[in-house]
C-alpha cells in the first residue's frame, strides 16, 4: 500500500510540475493545485497511514491513533493552498487584462 | 541607571521637533535644544565618578543567545566623545535655527539631526560590539538623509547616495569583522575583548578580521581610497556638514581605531596599514584642498587631510601617539567646525562659495574675518592655538617611531609635507575671501549675519586660543581620562605650550616659510596640476555602478533570460540535483516496515488519482476539461484523507474543492478557453523528463519515509490534548490550542490573501468573451428554478450544520475552518443560484470587516491570556451544566476558532463574491443590457484572437 500511495504521489507532482512548466497563466495555475493536492499527500503521510484510527482521544491518548501533527499542518496547508490559488487565478485575470495576454512572461510569443 | 538616559535621550529627541514643527520656528529649535543639554547635563554629572577612575556600565539582556546586549559605558573616551558631539551638537542647532530658509521645513531636519546624534551617541557608548555596530549602520542612514536634506537637487541626491554606498558597503565590512573579532575574543562585551588584545593578535583569523573592522573605519573616516565621499557630501546644508563632516561622523571611524586599540592594535600589521594609509590620507587630501576653488571643498579636502593625521598617530600608537591623536581629534573638531559654520556664513550672506567670486570681505565682514582667520591659524599650527600644540606633538612622535623600520626616517618628512602643505592651503583661504579682491561680484551683498549666527563660531574659536594658552589647565584632565580609558593605564604627560628649541618647532618654522612661499607661487603650481587633468569622483561612481547594474542584468539575461519558464526550470533542476544526491546516500530505499497489504477501495483511489492527475496535464490544452479532471483529483484526495484516518483533513479538503472550482470557473470565465500549441515538441520532451524526474525523486522519497518507524513528538499532543486542552479532537486541539500561534499567522496570510484580490479586482479591464470557444454566444441569464428553491431553503440547514461542526470541533472531526468553509459555500450557492444582484441586496454587507474582525478576535483572545499572567494564546476552559443540555465545555479556545471561522468565511466570500461582482456588469442578461455594457467597457470587447 506505501508503495502505490507513493507511486500516486509521483505521478500528481509529476503532472503538477510539468502543468507548471507551461507558458500560459491558467495551466501553471491548474498546475500548482495539483501540486499542492500532491504535495498535502506527502505532507499527510509523513505520519504513517493509518486505517480506522481517527485522532479523537479518550484518557490518555494511549492506543492506535494516527499521528495528529501531519493532519494539523496539512488542514491549514490546504486552506493557504486555496487563498492563494485564489490569488494567482486573480494575478493571472489582472495581468491579461493589463499586458494583453496570458502568457507568463507577458509575452505574445514563446521565446524558444 | 543614567547612561542608558544619554544614551536615549536623543533618540526621544527625535519626537520634540517633530510636534512643536507647526509653531514658531524658535519654539521648535528651543524644545529640540533640550534635551541634547539635557544629556551633555548628565554626561557632566558623571565626571567626578570618572575622576575617581570608575569606568560606569549598564546592562541589560536583549538577545542573549547571539550575544547582543543592551549595554552602555562611560569612559573617558566616551566622555571627550560624548562632549564633542553634544557640545557641538547644540551650538550646530542654534547655527542652523538662523542658516536655513524660513520656508524650509526645519522639523524633519531636526529630527534628522537628533537622529543622527543620537547613533553618534550609541556609538560613543556601547559597550558591546554588535550594539555597537547597529548604532554605526544609524549613522550611515542617518547621514543619508541629512546629506540629502535638499533633496530636489541632483548633486545632494548623488552626494547622499553615494556616501551612503561607500559607508554602508564599509559598515558591512565591519560587521563581518566584528563577528569575526567576538568570535576570537569569545565574547562580545566590550571588556571582554579589550582584556583579550594579544590572544586576537595570535589567532590564524586575526589579519582577516583586522582588514574587515579597518575597512568599515576607513570608510568612514574617508581614508584613502575611500575619502572621495566626503567631498561629495558636502551638498548638504552646512550645519551638517559642520557637524558630521568636521567634529563628528568621519571621527566614527577613528574612534573604533582608539575604542579597539587595545584588543586590535598590538601587531606590526596594524602599524604598518594604518600609518601608511594615515600618511598618503595625510598627503592627499592637503594636496588636492590647495587647489579646491569652492570654499566648502577646501575645507572637506582639508578634513581628510587631517583625518589622515589622526589616523597616522593611531598607527603609531605609542602611549603619547594616542595622546596626541585624541588631543588633535578635540583641536580638529573645534576649529573645523569654527571654519564651516564660518564657510556657511559666507555662503549665507554672500550667496556663493566660489573663490572667484568671494574677496576682500573684511570690509563687509570683519567679526567674520577675525573669526576665520584665527581659526584658519589654528588649523595651520600658528603658536598660542590649540592646533600648534598637537601638530607639535605629530611631528614629535614621526621623529620618534620606528613604525616603518628602516623606512621611518621618511615619516617626519611627509609629515613636515603635510605641515607645509596645511599651512599653504590655509593661507590661502583667508588670503581669498577676506582680502584679495574679487574678480566677480557675489550675487548678494555681504554684510555680517545676526549676532547670534556667529556666536558657535565665537565660543568655538575662544576654545581655540584658550586650549592653545592653557593647555594643561582646560584639556589635560579630560585627555588624561580618554588616554586613560585607551591605554588601560594613567599616562604621565605634561601639556605645554614651550618645549624648548627642538627638532618639532624647526620642522613648524619650515612648514611655515615653505607654505606661505608655495602660496605665494599658487598661480604657477595650479597651472602645472593642471596638465594632469581632473578626476571627477562622481562620474566615476555612477560609470561603475550603471557597470555593475549592467553586468547583473547580462548574468541575469543569459540564466534566466527574464523568463519565468526557464527560471522555475532552473529552479526545479536544482530541486533535483539536490533531492537525487540526498537519496542516494541512503542505502536501501525500503525500510524496516514494509508494505502493508492492498485493497480493492485504495487500488481504485490511486487509479482514479492518477487518471485524474495524467488526465489533468494531457488535456491541458482544452482548459475545462482540464479543470474537471482537477476536481476528480480534489475529490479524491479527500477521499484518500477519509480513508486514512484524517476526518478533519476530509471535511476541509471536500469544501474546499468546492470553493476552488467555483473560482477556477469563473475566472476560466475571463482567459482564453483553449490554450495555443506552443511548445516546441523538444521543449515539451525536456519537460516531461525534467518532471518525471522529480516526481520519481518524490515518490522515492516519500516511499522511503512509509517504510521507515521516524519517532513523532506527537504523543505530547495526544496525552494533554484532554487534560491541557480540554478537546478529544487532538487535531482540532493542536490548531487552536498547542499550535495555535501558526493558525493565527495562517489566517492572517488568508485574510491578507482576501484583501489583496480586492485590491487586484479594483478597477479591473476584463476582456470579455461575447461567445464561447466555439463561437456560441452566451445564452442569457436564467436561473433554474429547481436550484433556485431548494438552496433557500437549503441555506438555514447549511448554517445550522456548520453550527454543529463549529460547536463539536473541540471534540469531534470539525472546527472553525471546516465551519467557515461549509458557510461560506452555503452563501456563494445562494449567489450562483439567485445572481449577484439578488444576494447583494439581502447581504448588503462587505466581507472584508468579517476577516478583519475574525483576525482580531482570535488575536484578542491570545492576548487574553496575558491579562491572567500566561503566555500568549494559553488556553483556559471549564464545564458547565446546563438544563437538558447536560454537561458541556467551555475554552477559550471555541472563541479564538471564531476568529478563525470568521476569517475564513469573510476572506472566502471576499474572493469569490468580488470576483462574481466583477462578472456581473459583462453578463449579457438581455439584448438593451448588452449594447449599454459595450459602451462603458470599450475593452471589454471580443477576445483578441
Amino acid at each position: 500500500m506505501e508503495m502505490l500511495y507513493s507511486i500516486t504521489t509521483g505521478v500528481l507532482s509529476t503532472c503538477g510540475l510539468y502543468l507548471i512548466l507551461r507558458g500560459r497563466t491558467f495551466p501553471v495555475v491548474v498546475g500548482l493545485t495539483l501540486l499542492s493536492y500532491a504535495v498535502n499527500l506527502f505532507l499527510f503521510s509523513m505520519g504513517g497511514l493509518t486505517t480506522d484510527g481517527a485522532t479523537v482521544v479518550h484518557g490518555n491518548g494511549e492506543g492506535h491513533y494516527a499521528d495528529p501533527l501531519p493532519q494539523a499542518l496539512v488542514l491549514t496547508a490546504i486552506v493557504i493552498g486555496f487563498a492563494m490559488t485564489a490569488f494567482v487565478v486573480i494575478l493571472a485575470m489582472r495581468a491579461r487584462s493589463e499586458v494583453g495576454n496570458d502568457h507568463v512572461d507577458g509575452k505574445k510569443e514563446d521565446r524558444e | 541607571m543614567i547612561l542608558p538616559w544619554i544614551a536615549l535621550l536623543p533618540l526621544l529627541g527625535v519626537l520634540a521637533p517633530l510636534l512643536t514643527a507647526q509653531r514658531r520656528r524658535a519654539l521648535c529649535s528651543f524644545a529640540t535644544a533640550v534635551i541634547p543639554a539635557a544629556a551633555l547635563l548628565l554626561t557632566l554629572m558623571q565626571v567626578p565618578d570618572l575622576l575617581d577612575g570608575a569606568t560606569l556600565r549598564f546592562a541589560a539582556a536583549w538577545m542573549p543567545e547571539l550575544g547582543l546586549e543592551l549595554a552602555f559605558r562611560l569612559d573617558g573616551l566616551t566622555l571627550l566623545f560624548n562632549l564633542l558631539i553634544l557640545g557641538i551638537g547644540l551650538l550646530v542647532l542654534l547655527y542652523a535655527h538662523f542658516y536655513l530658509a524660513e520656508e524650509e521645513p526645519v522639523g524633519r531636519f531636526y529630527a534628522y539631526l537628533m537622529l543622527f546624534m543620537a547613533s553618534m551617541v550609541g556609538i560613543a557608548m556601547s559597550d558591546n560590539l554588535i550594539l555597537l555596530w547597529l548604532f554605526w549602520e544609524l549613522t550611515s542612514l542617518s547621514s543619508f538623509l541629512l546629506i540629502g536634506f535638499w533633496s530636489h537637487r541632483n548633486d545632494a541626491r548623488k552626494g547622499a547616495r553615494m556616501a551612503l554606498t561607500v559607508t554602508g558597503a564599509g559598515g558591512l565590512a565591519l560587521l563581518a569583522g566584528l563577528l569575526l573579532l567576538g568570535d576570537m575574543a569569545g565574547s562580545f562585551r566590550m571588556d571582554d575583548v579589550l582584556a583579550r588584545g594579544s590572544q586576537i593578535v595570535a589567532d590564524p583569523r586575526y589579519p582577516i578580521m583586522l582588514v574587515l573592522v579597518l575597512l568599515g573605519a576607513f570608510t568612514k573616516s574617508a581614508q584613502f581610497p575611500f575619502h572621495f565621499w566626503l567631498p561629495h557630501a558636502m551638498a548638504a546644508p552646512t550645519p551638517v556638514s559642520a557637524y558630521l563632516h568636521s567634529a563628528t561622523m568621519v571621527k566614527a571611524g577613528i574612534f573604533l581605531m582608539a575604542r579597539l586599540h587595545p584588543a586590535i592594535a598590538g601587531s606590526e600589521l596594524w602599524s604598518v596599514v594604518v600609518s601608511l594609509i594615515g600618511t598618503v590620507t595625510l598627503l592627499y587630501g592637503a594636496w588636492f584642498a590647495l587647489f579646491k576653488t569652492d570654499l566648502k571643498g577646501i575645507l572637506a579636502f582639508s578634513t581628510v587631510s587631517h583625518l589622515g593625521l589622526i589616523t597616522v598617530l593611531l598607527g603609531i600608537g605609542s602611549p603619547m601617539a594616542v595622546l596626541a591623536a585624541l588631543f588633535h581629534i578635540l583641536n580638529h573638531a573645534t576649529f573645523k567646525a569654527a571654519l564651516f559654520m564660518s564657510a556657511g556664513i559666507i555662503d549665507h550672506e554672500t550667496g556663493t562659495r566660489e573663490l572667484k567670486q568671494l574677496g576682500a570681505l573684511r570690509k563687509t565682514m570683519p567679526v567674520t574675518a577675525v573669526l576665520s582667520t584665527l581659526a584658519a591659524a589654528a588649523m595651520a599650527g600658528v603658536p598660542l592655538f590649540n592646533g600648534f600644540l598637537s601638530k607639535e606633538m605629530f611631528f614629535t612622535e614621526t621623529l620618534a617611531t620606528p613604525v616603518l623600520g628602516g623606512m621611518s626616517a621618511l615619516l617626519p618628512i611627509l609629515a613636515a609635507v603635510g605641515g607645509i602643505l596645511s599651512v599653504a592651503y590655509s593661507v590661502r583661504l583667508v588670503h581669498a575671501v577676506f582680502f584679495k579682491p574679487a574678480r566677480e561680484a557675489p550675487p548678494k551683498t555681504p554684510h555680517e549675519p545676526p549676532h547670534l549666527m556667529r556666536f558657535p563660531v565665537e565660543l568655538l574659536v575662544a576654545l581655540c586660543i584658550v586650549v592653545g594658552l592653557f593647555p594643561g589647565l582646560v584639556a589635560s584632565g579630560l585627555l588624561d581620562l580618554a588616554t586613560q580609558a585607551v591605554l588601560g593605564a594613567p599616562l604621565d604627560f605634561h601639556l605645554a605650550l614651550w618645549h624648548g628649541f627642538n627638532l618639532p618647532l624647526v620642522m613648524s618654522i619650515v612648514a611655515f616659510v615653505v607654505g606661505i612661499a608655495l602660496y605665494w607661487r599658487h598661480a604657477e603650481l595650479r597651472r602645472f596640476t593642471q596638465t594632469f587633468g581632473s578626476v571627477d569622483a562622481i562620474r566615476g561612481f555612477d560609470r561603475l555602478l550603471a557597470k555593475l547594474g549592467y553586468g547583473a542584468e547580462t548574468l541575469m539575461a543569459a540564466w534566466d533570460g527574464n523568463s519565468l519558464q526557464r527560471y522555475v526550470g532552473w529552479l526545479l533542476l536544482a530541486t533535483l540535483l539536490m533531492g537525487g544526491i540526498g537519496l542516494a546516500q541512503i542505502s536501501e530505499l525500503t525500510g524496516s516496515l514494509g508494505n502493508q497489504p492492498i485493497d480493492g477501495v485504495v487500488l481504485l483511489g490511486a487509479a482514479m488519482l492518477i487518471f485524474g492527475g495524467v488526465g489533468t496535464a494531457v488535456t491541458h490544452r482544452f482548459r475545462l476539461i482540464s479543470l474537471l479532471m482537477l476536481s476528480v483529483v480534489g475529490l479524491f484526495v479527500a477521499l484518500t484523507f477519509a480513508r486514512f484516518s484524517a476526518p478533519d483533513l476530509a471535511l476541509t479538503q471536500l469544501s474546499v474543492e468546492v470553493v476552488t472550482m467555483i473560482l477556477l470557473m469563473l475566472a476560466l470565465f475571463f482567459l482564453p478557453q483553449k490554450t495555443p500549441p506552443e511548445s516546441s515538441p523538444k521543449r515539451n520532451v525536456r519537460d516531461v523528463f525534467l518532471a518525471s524526474a522529480l516526481g520519481a525523486v518524490i515518490a522515492s522519497l516519500n516511499y522511503a519515509v512509509l517504510t521507515r518507524d521516524t519517532a513523532s513528538i506527537s504523543s505530547f499532543f495526544m496525552a494533554n490534548s484532554i487534560p491541557g486542552g480540554g478537546g478529544h479532537n487532538v487535531v482540532n486541539v493542536i490548531l487552536v490550542d498547542f499550535r495555535g500561534f501558526d493558525t493565527l499567522g495562517e489566517i492572517t496570510v488568508l485574510a491578507l490573501a482576501g484583501l489583496a484580490i480586492f485590491k487586484l479586482l479594483n478597477r479591473l479591464r476584463l476582456f470579455m468573451p461575447h461567445s464561447d470557444g466555439e463561437g456560441r454566444v452566451w445564452s442569457p441569464d436564467r436561473y433554474p428554478a429547481i436550484l433556485t428553491s431548494i438552496s433557500l431553503a437549503l441555506l438555514p440547514l447549511a448554517l445550522l450544520v456548520s453550527v454543529f461542526i463549529f460547536l463539536r470541533g473541540h471534540n469531534e472531526p470539525g472546527g472553525g475552518f471546516i465551519a467557515g468553509l461549509i458557510t461560506a459555500v452555503a452563501l456563494i450557492l445562494l449567489y450562483m443560484s439567485r445572481g449577484v444582484e439578488w444576494a447583494q441586496q439581502r447581504l448588503n454587507f462587505p466581507f472584508q470587516p468579517v476577516a478583519v474582525v475574525g483576525v482580531a478576535v482570535a488575536t484578542l483572545t491570545g492576548l487574553g491570556s496575558w491579562l491572567f499572567g500566561y503566555p500568549f494564546l494559553t488556553s483556559a476552559f471549564s464545564y458547565f451544566s446546563l438544563p437538558i443540555v447536560g454537561k458541556f465545555e467551555l475554552a477559550t479556545a471555541l472563541l479564538f476558532d471564531l476568529g478563525v471561522y470568521l476569517a475564513v468565511v469573510g476572506a472566502t466570500l471576499m474572493i469569490l463574491a468580488n470576483l462574481g461582482k466583477v462578472t456581473t456588469p459583462h453578463r449579457p442578461v438581455s439584448d438593451e443590457k448588452n449594447d449599454e455594457d459595450e459602451d462603458d467597457t470599450t475593452s471589454a470587447t471580443k477576445e483578441p484572437s
